[in-house]
């Protein structure tokens, strides 16, 4: 469910604004996006959306290597696919992210 | 050489074979012994190869004879060289080196080779099976390079495979013909419990595919199954089975079936020809695991020594899965059938199962899952087809009340002293018992280091425990075996010493240093670990927001929408006018969905906005309520004698000196408490974790209430006279909890579990250890800070936390 390669990168804010292992929400448009950096400081970002069906946000998950426990139903997510692990299941929109020149920057 | 003495020859130079050496060498010395192995190694420990492969041992370690272990004991020993003929007339063996070596006695232990389908494609590279060293490096080399596994067979060893892969980074499917996995060891409610475990671990099964073709070009890239699915996969372990090692007695004209035939003292058909181990086929068995070979060396040692023994009967077999974290365990038979009476039980929550089979009242079989810690007393009711009874009924089945402790080391107590405990290091019962006496050892991680036992597969653990508590007797403290979470096999108490004894700093480190299987851990462990940290290290550690469950880290509750609700403190319940107001025109400024007032006598804002909270935290300006959090919420009081004609103690003010006092501190659970100034207790004390009563002459202690998911009605612990008594009891006492609760244990649990007669003596009798407690809580005291405050004066924080940013500028 990645999105479109082909959109131009949004800067989002530059490295030292991401504190390690704490998500921060993004407003892109109309959509709220959740931008994670793990401890080996790579960036992942998924629509700020819990797949669960009575929704909520993520930004505040537990990371923990490439996966979050979301904050509402302690559900596992790969940051990676945007799937939620077994023993639930669902997926989350996820957003190819780059860091050009210090800058993290996210493609939608 | 010594020509006088008589020539013993061995051939195979694995487990089998030199675990019986070792038994002959405590016998006698009359021997000149050469032994013969086709692996370039010497004996090492073929069933801890899993380990290597997960990474947490290494070759080294599993070795369990060095080569000067050979030297010093003047064998001979030539590696690299494979036995293809025997001479049986003759009495002399041919290598393929082209040696040859006459014997007097002649022992084959050739083990047993992996099975290999003969799936067309299987010639291709990249398909290996599990049975040696060479395997295990073709599989560590694989997961650099590649990254789609697939293993082919669901038992024992296919299963141990696909963990170690995937702790290699690989992607790994276990292909299985059947719908159970370990069908052989396991019935279908275990075998399931299982599959979802190794799932949650990252192993991918297909279950009910049999593999027809495997593609690729010169290697293997895809499995295609027979009906016509097809998965990936770049390298292939096959583990469908092992097969007797039989060549050799094939080609020398020995007898052989399955495996190679022995009678009961492991004797072939062939004169002073004997044959120990998987390659060897007694009354139409032929074993795959470790106990057995070790029971038959015991039998061929002796007789081969000319004392005599009782011929060899078979073996109950017994099968623990060398995964850590994942315990599974079976004996005997354990697929029920009509003539079996079945006791069984199923905890869907903690993840266990126990089944145990009776065949006339006798104890024939049984099925551990998840916690495997009566696999010891199984096995020997199990192998002595022990008569069931209530006694071993209750310490089974854990109804039994608290004795349980007792029957089982009268077990222990029963057992003959030269039976084996350790099947790995052929450990007696006896060495053991001596070593705890002649050297006074107190753990099981003396006695590995003493004499070997548990230290290679582990699985002995359980009965060294029970040998340790029976011979040492209350001495003996047994250590708690399930881990904390699925991360790791360390119970709080470990964990917690090892920090203190290793200095460890952050939960990183934890997690580094103790080798959690998921290195950064998961939502149970982390905040479990950063308490500890906190408790350990007050006003050092730097607590960690990443390490905190969102209402910790946001100091608000999240409501299902994603908005949040706010609880200012308000003292034993206690508010003013002008308070009030300041709540009234901050709910309507932000426009609050709705003012409740809680059970614990205060008032929640719910539906403030994410980017809202240090606005409402600003304007309100009164401490947190700390309603979110693992820490002391609320202290809910009565009227009491201000006003109330009843009341014989003024509750509502010391409800708001305990509040204030112990506010901000944080706990393994959350953490509330009740005053009352009477008997009548209004504000309900007896559902309290610390639930405090006054009378006319000074106050009553309650402990462990709780009105939650499992009420539980708080018990008495003490009276005391004045104010301050009643502060330091209640000091100690959160301090003991704060230091010897495990992370999310209420008090409820937590007053099972050690005992009220404990706390009482640690918090009430014993002065001078509450003294200590109490000091320790000031201590930690002085460090609380209004978190807030603290995100108010903090504005990195505040707009990490609870802004919504725009993008920077966007790009072209």
């Amino acid at each position: 469910m990645t999105q479109s390669f082909n959109a131009a990168p949004i800067a989002l804010d530059s490295i030292d604004g991401f504190p390690s292992r704490i998500g921060r929400v993004f407003l892109l448009d109309e959509t709220e996006i959740a931008v994670f950096r793990t401890s080996d400081d790579e960036f992942y970002a998924v629509e700020n959306r819990n797949p669960h069906p009575k929704g909520g946000p993520l930004a505040e998950s537990i990371v923990s290597g490439h996966y979050i426990y979301d904050p509402l139903y302690d559900w596992k997510i790969d940051l990676k696919t945007g799937l939620v692990q077994e023993p639930d299941s669902g997926q989350v929109n996820t957003f190819r992210v780059e860091v050009q020149s210090d800058q993290v920057a996210v493609f939608k | 050489m010594n020509t006088a003495k008589e020539q013993l020859v061995v051939i195979g130079n694995g487990m089998a074979g030199i675990n019986t050496l070792e038994q002959i060498l405590k016998l006698t010395d009359r021997f000149e012994i050469t032994v013969f192995g086709s692996e370039p190694y010497p004996n090492y420990n073929r069933i801890m190869l899993s380990y290597v492969l997960e990474g947490s041992k290494s070759l080294e370690d599993i070795v369990l004879n060095d080569w000067s272990w050979y030297k010093e004991n003047g064998i001979t020993l030539h590696t690299g060289t494979t036995v293809t003929h025997i001479d049986t007339a003759g009495k002399t063996v041919l290598t393929d080196t082209g040696l040859t070596r006459s014997y007097d006695k002649l022992l084959i232990a050739t083990g047993s080779n992996s099975l290999m389908l003969p799936i067309p494609g299987s010639e291709r590279e990249g398909v290996v099976g599990f049975r040696d060293i060479a395997d295990c490096d073709q599989m560590l080399d694989a997961a650099k390079q590649y990254k789609k596994a697939a293993v082919i067979g669901g038992g024992l060893l296919g299963l141990e495979a696909a963990k170690g892969l995937v702790g290699l980074g690989m992607d790994v499917t276990v292909v299985h013909l059947m719908d159970d996995l370990m069908e052989r060891q396991l019935d279908s409610q275990a075998s399931a419990m299982l599959k979802t475990e190794l799932e949650r671990r990252g192993i991918k099964f297909a279950m009910g595919k049999s593999t027809a073709e495997m593609q690729g070009d010169h290697r293997v890239r895809k499995l295609v199954f027979t009906d016509g699915e097809e998965i990936e996969a770049e390298f292939v372990v096959m583990a469908v089975g092992i097969r007797p090692n039989k060549q050799i007695g094939e080609v020398s004209g020995i007898e052989t079936n399955r495996g190679i035939l022995v009678d009961d003292f492991m004797r072939t058909s062939a004169p002073d020809v004997y044959s120990v181990g998987e390659c060897a086929e007694h009354r139409g068995m032929c074993y795959g695991l470790v106990a057995p070979l070790f029971e038959q060396g015991s039998v061929l040692a002796k007789h081969i020594c000319g004392i005599e023994t009782e011929g060899y009967n078979g073996s109950i077999t017994s099968t623990k899965l060398k995964i850590s974290g994942v315990d599974v365990f079976s004996a005997g038979e354990f697929i029920e059938g009509p003539r079996h009476t079945v006791i069984a039980a199923k905890d869907e929550w903690k993840r266990t199962y126990k089944k145990i089979l009776l065949d006339q009242g006798k104890i024939v079989g049984a099925v551990l899952f998840g916690d495997v810690t009566e696999s010891a007393s199984l096995q020997k009711y199990v192998r002595e087809a022990a008569e069931m009874t209530d006694e071993i009924y209750g310490d089974l089945m854990g109804t039994g009340g608290h004795c349980g402790g007792k029957s089982k080391t009268a077990a222990v107590e029963k057992m003959a002293d030269d039976e084996i405990v350790c099947g790995c290091k052929g450990v007696t019962k006896k060495t053991i018992v001596d070593a705890i006496t002649e050297k006074g050892l107190t753990t099981v991680d003396e006695i590995k280091a003493c004499t070997g036992a548990t230290g290679s597969c582990g699985g002995c653990k359980p009965v060294v425990e029970q040998i340790l508590s029976f011979v040492l007797g209350d001495g003996f403290q047994k250590t708690v075996k399930t881990g904390i979470c699925g991360c790791t096999p360390m119970s709080r108490q470990e964990i917690v010493a090892s920090i203190k004894e290793k200095g460890l700093r952050t939960t990183k480190e934890v997690m580094h240093v103790l080798d959690w299987h998921n290195p950064e851990g998961c939502s149970k462990c982390r905040p479990a670990v950063n308490y500890y940290l906190g408790v350990i290290y007050p006003g050092v550690h730097k607590d960690e927001k990443e390490s905190r469950f969102v209402n910790e880290r946001m100091n608000a509750n999240i409501q299902k929408d994603g908005t949040y609700t706010v609880v200012p403190r308000m003292y034993g319940g206690v508010t003013t006018p002008e308070d009030l107001k300041k709540i009234a025109d901050v709910s309507v400024k932000y426009n609050v969905k709705a003012v409740k007032v809680t059970g614990g006598q205060r008032l929640d804002l719910i539906g403030v906005q994410k980017e809202d909270l240090p606005k409402v935290w600003e304007e309100l300006d009164m401490p947190s309520g700390y309603a979110y959090a693992k820490s002391l919420r609320t202290v809910k009081t009565c009227v009491g004698s201000q006003y109330c004609r009843f009341g014989t103690q003024d509750s509502m003010a010391v409800g708001a000196m305990l509040e204030r006092k112990f506010e901000r501190l944080d706990f393994p659970a959350k953490f509330k408490i009740a005053v009352n100034g009477c008997p009548r207790n209004c504000a309900e004390s007896c559902t309290k974790d610390i639930g405090i009563v006054g009378n006319d002459g000074g106050w009553e202690i309650f402990v462990g209430g709780n009105g939650g998911i499992k009420a539980r009605l708080a018990d008495s612990l003490c009276k005391v006279k004045t104010d301050e008594e009643l502060t330091d009891t209640v000091a100690a006492v959160m301090q003991y909890y704060r230091e010897t609760g495990n992370y999310l244990e209420r008090t409820s649990e937590w007053v099972e579990r050690i005992g009220l007669e404990d706390i009482y003596a640690k918090t009430v009798a014993d002065a001078e250890n509450r003294r200590k407690l109490v000091d320790s809580i000031e201590h930690a005291l002085t460090f609380v800070e209004d978190p807030w405050k603290q995100v108010l004066n903090d504005k990195k924080l505040r707009s990490e936390l609870f802004e919504t940013a725009k993008p920077a500028v966007p790009q072209a």
